[in-house]
């Protein structure tokens, strides 16, 4: 999995990295089990402070998309709910709450934004399928 | 790390002030940098960024307030003190007919403590070969030669003044990699001032803003970002409405569109955007750089902009 980051980007860099992981995990690249870079080494990879990569871990460890095993290191976790419905609806919102805000600076109509969601999310759903068969 | 102690404290400084003739360069300064930590100090032209870093370097008196390094009072460093203080500023004199290697051997000699093995890796880096004459080396490089002398030392914290100063993207890489490398071992320290945005958002856990010769931000880079919103409205108020907005750290206006930056917005300041604004009104987060921007914008003339809640001054 190669992670890229944009400093100066809206996303804050944890978050881009957190954001990579976690679609890595969605589409099945990064499969469940599998051993993440140490801290040191992502930070050392893309010239970050290591606090920065540190900060990514712990949202996905606190997300449930990746786990710790005590001295081992971060692994990607067996999916499962950690969040209850309300708070998963919250956080769905607060998504799409981001994206109609970029949808409205960026000039995009409600129907252009939902033809390109529905298109991208069928894209995803094939690459996962895909790399699980 | 909400309140460390004195002996967690790499630099502070404390109410320091310093006039040039009858002119305020630096204006009441405080703060508290801990050990372990990235520290980027931003600051426009002629802010009193040096000047501060000078101070704390013990190089120049303050007029009030006072300063440390590692506990020390900056005006009391002995030598042995500053063999423990890496610093680097632009413009540091090598001698031009001198080959690299030479440049170290002649280093070496002034120093208690030296690792060869640091200025060969650190040279390395930056592309230089030991051979390469002083006056054959590109900028970026002269800069690696000096960082490569000063980390020879073995310093236990670094100052850097404006390193990135002209450098090329390879340099500013091989500069970023060296002072995170620098600090990998937890215990040092590193002080970096810089007009980079980019490269202080990658490498720093902390920063200080510096306007008009005040800190007016010392934060970690993600409380910052935590506290600030940006958001865009349409209307035609003329700017006094605005200025009474809580949290105001920045406006601009192109059209009747405006963009503000607002520390600690509540649902109260939310209201009366929307009330303003309407269906214009939107609320995002606030990218780094435009962080900065949005208090480095502040000129002298804006001090009206100034209110209790906007200096985001955190030491979390």
């Amino acid at each position: 999995m190669q992670i890229r980051i944009v400093a100066g980007s809206n996303t804050a860099i944890y978050k881009q990295i957190a954001d990579q992981i976690n679609r890595s995990v969605a589409s099945g690249e990064l499969e469940v089990g599998q051993m993440l870079p140490s801290v040191r080494q992502l930070a050392r990879e893309l010239v970050i402070n290591p606090n920065t990569v540190a900060k990514a871990y712990a949202d996905l460890v606190q997300s449930g998309i990746v786990e710790t095993q005590a001295g081992r290191g971060f692994f990607v976790a067996k999916r499962r709910q950690v969040y209850t419905k309300t708070e998963r609806t919250r956080r769905l919102d607060e998504s799409i709450q981001s994206l109609i805000n970029q949808s409205f600076s960026l000039g995009f109509s409600t129907d252009e934004v939902l033809d390109r969601v529905r298109e991208l999310f069928t894209k995803a759903l094939h690459n996962v399928t895909e790399s699980s068969s | 790390m909400s309140n460390p102690s004195a002996q967690d404290i790499a630099f502070s400084a404390n109410g320091l002030t310093r006039y040039f003739g009858n002119k305020l360069i630096v204006r009441q300064c405080s703060f508290a940098i801990p050990r372990g930590t990235v520290t980027g100090l931003l600051g426009l032209n002629g802010t009193g960024k040096t000047t501060i870093i000078r101070m704390l370097m013990g190089f120049l008196p303050p007029m009030r307030g006072s300063s440390s390094i590692l506990g020390i009072n900056s005006q009391s460093l002995t030598a042995a003190d500053r063999m423990r203080i890496g610093y680097t500023v632009e413009g540091h004199f090598l001698y031009r007919w001198m080959h690299v290697a030479e440049c170290e051997r002649f280093q070496a000699g002034t120093f208690a403590r030296w690792n060869s093995k640091q200025f060969r890796e650190t040279i390395e880096r930056f592309g230089i070969e030991p051979s390469a004459r002083v006056s054959h080396l590109s900028r970026g490089q002269r800069a690696g030669v000096l960082l490569a002398l000063t980390l020879c030392s073995m310093p236990e914290v670094l100052v850097l003044d404006d390193p990135a100063l002209g450098l090329d993207p390879v340099s500013r890489q091989a500069l970023n990699e060296t002072v995170l490398e620098f600090v990998e071992s937890g215990d040092r320290t590193v002080l970096l001032s810089s007009h980079l945005l980019d490269d202080i958002e990658r490498i720093s856990d902390r920063i200080l803003i510096m306007v008009d010769g005040r800190i007016v931000v010392e934060s970690t880079v993600e409380n910052l970002l935590n506290r600030l919103s940006t958001c865009t409205l349409e209307l035609d108020e003329d700017t006094k409405t605005l200025l009474s907005i809580p949290g105001l750290v920045y406006m601009r206006r192109i059209g009747r569109r405006w963009t503000l930056t607002i520390v600690d917005m509540d649902s109260t300041t939310e209201s009366i955007l929307v009330s303003l604004g309407g269906q214009t009104f939107v609320r995002n987060q606030t990218a780094f750089n435009d962080a900065a921007m949005a208090y480095l914008s502040r000129t002298r003339g804006s001090n009206s902009f100034l209110s209790n809640k906007t200096s985001a001054s955190a030491s979390a």
